[in-house]
């Protein structure tokens, strides 16, 4: 259609004019850069299918049926998918998988509770406090996270002991080089109702705060529903689980002639690559964090408390809403930062989907653009996921302008 | 003046000295207020003024002297403050309404959360008000969506929608475009004519002279000089008075 | 009615001032304040002292007799070796050691002048561009000196051209390379940056989508992704036989994530520039490419640039990475280091080495990017 308008404006103008009408321009400039940029893909596309050609490399995903033949630091990846050298590379991309998600997972759990930890004391009116943090922004904000990870791993290394000499948290848990034994949960048939009750609670939570907000509303007496939640949530599947006899019991890990046999091991690779990408991320969430709160006007709080609302109304009511809108967007844009980061645990063999399946698998079978391709769809997946959730969440917060 | 004896006075301030750090803000003030009068406070910038009424609702703490509000004594105390804060109201110069709620729920907030009224009787009320500064069709949109002029008089509702019996003022317009000025002035005006009692720390002096019973001057943190309208503008009897009279006189008249 | 008397200014009541308010409101004003500075003190307590003792108390310091600008200094009798300098605390006669290697990498010794020289041509353009504040000529000797600083410190540290011996990349390392990978890498995605940021803004289809195709997908995957891409991949793309430098490839991967941040980064910039000089450069009848060089970039960029420092600031974080794919950066110096057969298990010493080296630089990078922030702050306030 648009070439219809060009057509028929260009239809009574002489040459010169055609040629500096912009629309025209506009026009040869763009299909010009299409002719550029697909000439040279042609190009590259070329020469890669030549060069494979011409070093025998092989082209298609078929390699990930064979065999892997290599073996995976025992972690919930391999454990999940029940891994073994015979498993296929298929099936190293799977466990990788889970074992990014896992760090990413753990990772942002972490970080969000250091990083609110450190934030909201970075603010306090305790000097010390508010020093100390600004210090442990200024100090690992500044040094590289690849470094980082080293050094924990490092550290974690030399530190902790041998497994005959492990140390141990009250016989429950045991600590040594091998990584942090906890007890491994053993689910038995009656567990999953215990599952069921505590998503019964949540849901019953939420129509009892329904419930009392209506109250709220219709008696202006105020009741406060953190109690009942915490029963509900808690108390309901507690109550189920001793019906039922108990059907959980935990595999502890016992010393055996060499190492710890049994319970559930987290690798020490795990420990100090969420370690370190936990603390450097906290950095930033403390950061956003603090201008959340300082986004929030004096004048606020101000009249916040002249119209009588308590420390405690006003941070829920007035304080908070206002500065989560500020601090959450880039909160959510650190998380990404974090998954994207866990990719450097090839640095320290922690077997997640760079280091496993584009590692190793890349070097035993060469086919770096399929395997590197999938590898980046998953990225850019979970991009893709964030940045949803991101406009959805800016959406739903933004306070209406002129 | 005599019958205005019988009624109590609303707020006593005696020897009240702030220090911020080692400046000396408000030097021996020594103020009473009766039960709805309507008060002026005027001056340089700079004096205390607004320091001086926002230690009345204890938006600000003083080292020295005493305040006596509605019977209570102003101290650290928590709920001793609260109870204070209900029959306090305050108006700020740059309105601080609440931007994430509507301007509804802006009135309701401190009814519900505070009074523990229920929604419907906030509700009702604060229409009531909004209507009352002539606003009430913009009752569920949001702050950022009014002007300067109608923020302020939804301020002046939120304000109101507790009961107070005291509303204080600090520059209420001083923000506004000049064309704004006026709709809340008028406001102001309706208010002082049913009996509430009010000061206003201000610079308009067309409303001090209309409305005020008393206007009172500080300089340099201390009260130099209070009169009745008619005289403080006729008869100022102090230099510094006279000084600040002709700085901003030529500029009004 | 009434006329008071003048009030004397009198000073505050004695516990609110000076050092003993200050304790108190800051420290210990509530219950939940002193315990908190207890516990800040108490974990100031465990951390540091011992920090202290590993690094400079106990450590060891033997470095024998050194050599310092032309002075013979003697720290010990002889230099200590592995077996005699203790394991509770650090070695420093280690890194004294390896010193070379931290900061040269493979270099050849007899050709040192010539990294020394390309440090010193670094600070100089550091130095100009931050103490030198009202020369008028400063932004043109700045764009000078930009521009031929790569030539010229190509030509030194690689050699070659009839010139100079040459240097291969593989013999450069540590913190040589780290910079040159910085500097590069800086030096050439702020241009591409640039364009690409334009080419988002443009009006012409094509161009945008082409350009927000490749700034998200880069900003989408992890650098590690792009430089693998880069090592396996990138010499396929080419003809057969071509010889592709492996810094060569790091750079390029460097360059183009980089330059997908700097475009957002710059764009942010453009958006900033209110509608109306785009339509007073367009009203005095400027094209494209004169309305962007002269009017519209100028401003965008000096907005932005806090955040085209903060920007390099992580780049310069990012060199580290080229370590996975076998540079030998400054890192990766201490992973070789500590593997000599006659110094096993120094890593420790290394990474503390390296951290402070990058704290250094990293630190002085960010508050030089604060003083412009608030420098740009109070400028725009008007």
């Amino acid at each position: 259609m648009k070439q219809q308008n060009i057509l028929s404006q260009v239809k009574n103008l002489t040459f010169r004019e055609i040629l500096y009408n912009n629309e025209v321009r506009a026009f040869f400039f763009q299909v010009a850069t299409l002719l550029l940029i697909f000439g040279l893909f042609y190009t590259i596309i070329g020469n890669l299918f030549d060069n494979i050609e011409a070093r025998g490399i092989h082209t298609g995903f078929s390699f990930l049926k064979n065999r892997a033949g290599f073996d995976i630091l025992p972690f919930l990846g391999n454990y999940l998918q029940e891994y073994t050298p015979e498993s296929s590379n298929l099936t190293v991309f799977y466990v990788g998988l889970i074992n990014t998600l896992v760090v990413a997972l753990v990772g942002i759990i972490v970080t969000t509770f250091l990083g609110l930890f450190i934030g909201i004391a970075r603010l306090s009116n305790n000097y010390l406090v508010a020093k100390l943090a600004g210090g442990y922004i200024e100090l690992f904000r500044n040094i590289p996270v690849l470094l980082q990870i080293f050094f924990w791993y490092n550290i974690f290394i030399n530190i902790f002991p041998h497994p005959k000499k492990s140390f141990s948290f009250f016989d429950v848990a045991f600590l040594n080089q091998r990584g942090l034994y906890l007890p491994k949960p053993i689910l038995e048939s009656g567990f999953s109702l215990v599952i069921i009750a505590f998503v019964v609670g949540i849901i019953l939570t939420v129509f009892m705060k329904r419930y009392f907000n209506k109250k709220h509303d219709e008696t202006g007496v105020h009741t406060s529903t953190l109690g009942y939640s915490t029963l509900l949530i808690f108390g309901l599947p507690a109550v189920f689980f001793l019906l039922l006899g108990s059907p959980l019991h935990f595999d502890i890990a016992v010393l055996g002639k060499f190492n710890l046999k049994g319970g559930m091991q987290i690798v020490p690779e795990f420990i100090a690559l969420t370690f370190a990408l936990s603390v450097y991320t906290a950095t930033y969430i403390a950061e956003a964090i603090r201008s959340g709160i300082e986004a929030v006007d004096k004048g606020q709080k101000e009249a916040a408390a002249a119209i009588g609302l308590t420390q405690t109304q006003s941070l829920k009511l007035i304080v908070l809403p206002q500065a989560l809108r500020v601090a959450i967007p880039p909160t959510i844009n650190q998380y990404l930062n974090l998954t994207k980061n866990s990719s450097l645990a090839t640095a320290i063999g922690y077997p997640e989907l760079m280091s496993a399946f584009g590692g190793t698998v890349l070097n035993q079978v060469g086919q770096a653009v399929e395997i590197l391709g999938m590898a980046m769809l998953v990225y850019l997946f979970i991009s893709l996921c964030i940045s949803l959730l991101l406009n959805f969440v800016n959406k739903r917060m933004a306070i209406p302008e002129r | 003046m005599e019958t205005e004896n019988n009624k109590s006075n609303i707020i006593e301030i005696s020897e009240l000295n702030k220090w911020y750090g080692d400046f000396h803000a408000l030097k021996n003030i020594n103020m009473s207020v009766k039960e709805g009068e309507i008060i002026v406070v005027c001056g340089p910038s700079g004096s205390g003024k607004s320091t001086l009424i926002r230690c009345v609702n204890f938006l600000e703490k003083f080292q020295e002297g005493n305040i006596v509000v509605a019977g209570i004594e102003l101290t650290d105390d928590a709920q001793k403050i609260r109870k204070i804060r209900s029959e306090v109201a305050m108006v700020f110069q740059h309105f601080n309404l609440f931007p994430h709620l509507t301007i509804v729920d802006n009135l309701t907030l401190a009814p519900i959360w505070v009074h523990n009224e229920t929604k419907e009787e906030a509700r009702e009320k604060a229409l009531k008000f909004l209507e009352r500064v002539d606003i009430s069709e913009q009752a569920e949109k949001y702050p950022n969506q009014l002007s300067g002029g109608q923020q302020q008089r939804v301020a002046i509702a939120r304000s109101l929608c507790t009961s107070p019996k005291i509303m204080l003022f600090d520059e209420p317009t001083s923000a506004l475009d000049p064309e704004m000025i006026s709709e809340v002035l008028d406001v102001m005006v309706e208010l002082a004519k049913e009996g509430i009692t009010m000061i206003c720390v201000t610079h308009e002096m067309g409303f001090a002279k209309k409305m005020a019973n008393r206007i009172i001057f500080m300089d340099e943190g201390q009260i130099v000089e209070e009169n009745d309208p008619v005289n403080f503008f006729k008869n100022p009897e102090s230099e510094r008075l006279q000084l600040f009279l002709s700085q901003i006189l030529t500029h009004d008249e | 009615m009434a006329i008071n008397e003048l009030q004397p200014t009198r000073k505050p009541p004695i516990f609110q001032i000076g050092a003993i308010l200050w304790l108190r409101t800051n420290l210990i004003s509530s219950w939940t304040n002193g315990l908190l500075t207890f516990a800040s003190l108490y974990l100031l307590y465990i951390v540091i002292p011992p920090l202290l003792d590993w690094m400079f108390l106990s450590a060891n310091f033997n470095f024998g007799t050194v050599n310092i600008l032309g002075f013979d200094i003697k720290f010990s009798e002889v230099m200590a070796d592995n077996k005699n300098c203790g394991r509770e605390a650090a070695c420093w006669p280690f890194i004294y050691e390896k010193i070379y290697m931290f900061i040269y990498g493979f270099y050849p010794r007899e050709e040192v002048w010539r990294p020394d020289v390309f440090y010193g041509l670094t600070a100089l353009l550091i130095i100009v561009v931050r103490l030198v504040r009202n020369y008028k000529y400063k932004n043109k000797v700045i764009l000078s000196m930009i521009v031929t600083y790569p030539i010229v410190s190509y030509i030194l540290i690689a050699g070659g051209f009839g010139l100079l011996p040459v240097v291969e990349t593989h013999q450069w390392g540590g913190l040589l390379l780290t910079l040159i990978i910085a500097s590069v890498g800086i030096l050439i995605s702020f241009p591409i940056g640039v364009v690409l940021a334009l080419g988002r803004q443009s009006e012409l289809r094509v161009i945008k989508l082409f350009s927000t195709l490749f700034i998200e997908f880069i900003r989408g995957v992890p650098l590690i992704t792009i430089l693998f891409m880069a090592s396996f991949v990138l010499p396929l793309f080419l003809e057969s036989g071509t010889n592709f430098d492996k810094l060569l490839r790091a750079l390029i991967a460097i360059a183009l994530f980089q330059a997908a941040y700097f475009a957002e980064v710059v764009r942010g910039g453009l958006q900033a520039i209110p509608k109306g000089q785009y339509e007073a450069a367009d009203a005095i009848g400027l094209s494209y490419f004169q309305k962007n060089a002269l009017i519209i970039l100028p401003q965008a960029l000096k907005i932005s640039i806090p955040n085209i420092v903060g920007s390099s600031i992580s780049l310069f974080k990012d060199t580290t990475l080229v370590l996975i794919i076998g540079l030998m950066d400054m890192l990766a110096m201490v992973n070789m280091t500590s593997n000599d057969p006659y110094w096993l298990g120094r890593e420790t010493e290394g990474f503390v080495f390296v951290t402070m080296v990058f704290w250094v630089i990293l630190y002085s990078m960010s508050r030089y990017s604060r003083k412009l922030e608030i420098r740009f702050n109070t400028e725009n306030k008007n």
